[in-house]
């Protein structure tokens, strides 16, 4: 298993907490925007994203690690990205079967978790110089990481713009007789940008360490 | 004809791959510092969309969709083996990169000085395996293929190339700290975005 010989040491522990705050893949590293952006507008949406994602990065990581001295660097690139396109089939297909409906409206974006940087970085960056185990958990984290971003973008969306949290009607609308007039914006594709950028900065308000000097 | 021209500028306007889908956004993001970059980056986005839209598009119909393999054998009628196709595209995609960058290596040197950096980088571009999906999604014809290829990655290229304009003037603005960089980026980002939803009424 690992070095040390424990399943959840120290080294464990950072591996896979790090990724969520820390060295978050969007907010820090800048990784894997395209899918977070698009799939925000319902929270049940990004929910099933964050969770694909976090299987595809965990096994590829583990796979990849698997085969790691056994790989020729020339080759490397193209073999991650058949491990990771395989496991991106078999996502596709399990939620074609049990979530037919969701699938629809996630259109082509589970079949771009193949080119989402994240994958491929963790693979690359961490998983070809590491042991399974602890590459399986840098990929969860890195996962988790990139949920935690998408699920505060899609909550906020939901919620500002429809008035709902995961198809419930939590804040009364003007045209049902309440209180709340919806922002449209929220729904389109411009107010995801912003609320990344709003997040971005909040993050970098709090930890000045991480500001770009220019 | 009219089709084909609506087709296009739906694809390159309406439903812009950078502004609207926001695919291929960590390229979008990080090569936009400089016009010239952008630009390189914008070409090198076009001409392998347009070879590897349509290239898919055969490789679906003649070997990947329901029937397509009846021509082995008869028993072959009704297998289907659409559900490969993210590996396949992938494949042909890295595969058609590999080839373009050493024959423009070979034949045009001065092109692969300003375009062979990017290349490379291309193979794992979301805007390029996202053009191939929708392709497959909306079942485009070959000729539709070549249209949608043309006008998604001209599209991508405008956006990339306007973007950098932006970003060498933003130099000289005085932004607060936890925005500088990647921040002010998405919000610029954001505001093109709003500025491209004027095109969502056009209709040819």
């Amino acid at each position: 298993m690992s070095v040390s010989g424990t399943l959840m040491g120290k080294a464990e522990r950072s591996a896979l907490v790090t990724p969520i705050l820390d060295n978050n893949p969007i907010g820090v590293q800048v990784l894997g925007i395209c899918s977070a952006l698009a799939v925000t507008t319902r929270l049940d949406k990004a929910l099933v994203m964050s969770v694909a994602v976090t299987i595809v990065i965990a096994l590829a990581s583990l796979a990849v690690s698997l085969i790691r001295n056994r790989t020729p660097g020339s080759i490397r690139i193209i073999v991650q990205l058949t491990i990771i396109a395989s496991l991106v089939i078999v996502v596709d297909q399990f939620l074609k079967a049990y979530l037919f409906e969701l699938s629809l409206e996630l259109s082509v974006f589970i079949g771009l978790i193949i080119t989402n940087c994240i994958v491929m970085g963790r693979a690359e960056g961490y998983a070809m110089q590491n042991p399974p185990w602890l590459s399986m958990l840098d990929g969860i984290g890195n996962g988790l990481g990139y949920g935690l971003v998408l699920v505060l973008v899609a909550l906020a969306r939901e919620l500002l713009g429809a008035g709902r949290i995961l198809g419930r009607q939590v804040l009364p609308l003007v045209q049902d007789g309440g209180w709340y007039e919806p922002n449209g914006l929220m729904l389109l594709a411009p107010s995801a940008l912003f609320l990344v950028a709003l997040l971005i900065w909040a993050l970098r308000a709090w930890k000045p360490a991480l500001q770009e000097k220019d | 004809m009219d089709a084909y021209l609506s087709l296009f500028v739906r694809s390159m306007f309406v439903e812009n791959m950078a502004l609207v889908f926001f695919l291929g956004m960590c390229s979008f993001l990080a090569c936009s510092k400089k016009v010239e970059t952008a630009l390189g980056l914008g070409v090198a986005v076009v001409f392998v969309q347009v070879l590897t839209v349509p290239l898919n598009n055969l490789i679906l119909r003649y070997l990947l969709a329901e029937g397509a393999l009846s021509w082995l054998s008869p028993a072959f009628a009704r297998v289907s083996l659409a559900f490969l196709s993210f590996i396949v595209f992938i494949g042909t995609i890295a595969a058609a990169v590999q080839v373009v960058e050493m024959a423009v290596d070979r034949f045009a040197p001065g092109l692969y000085a300003t375009l062979g950096v990017f290349l490379p980088l291309i193979a794992v571009n979301c805007v390029i395996l996202g053009g191939s999906l929708f392709m497959q999604e909306r079942e485009y014809t070959f000729v539709e293929s070549v249209v949608f290829a043309l006008g998604s990655g001209l599209g991508f290229a405008l956006a990339i190339v306007a973007l950098a304009a932006i970003r060498e003037k933003m130099a000289y603005s005085n932004v607060p700290g936890g925005l500088k960089g990647l921040g002010i980026t998405f919000v610029a980002t954001g505001l093109m975005s709003m500025a491209f939803m004027v095109f969502s009424g056009i209709q040819l």
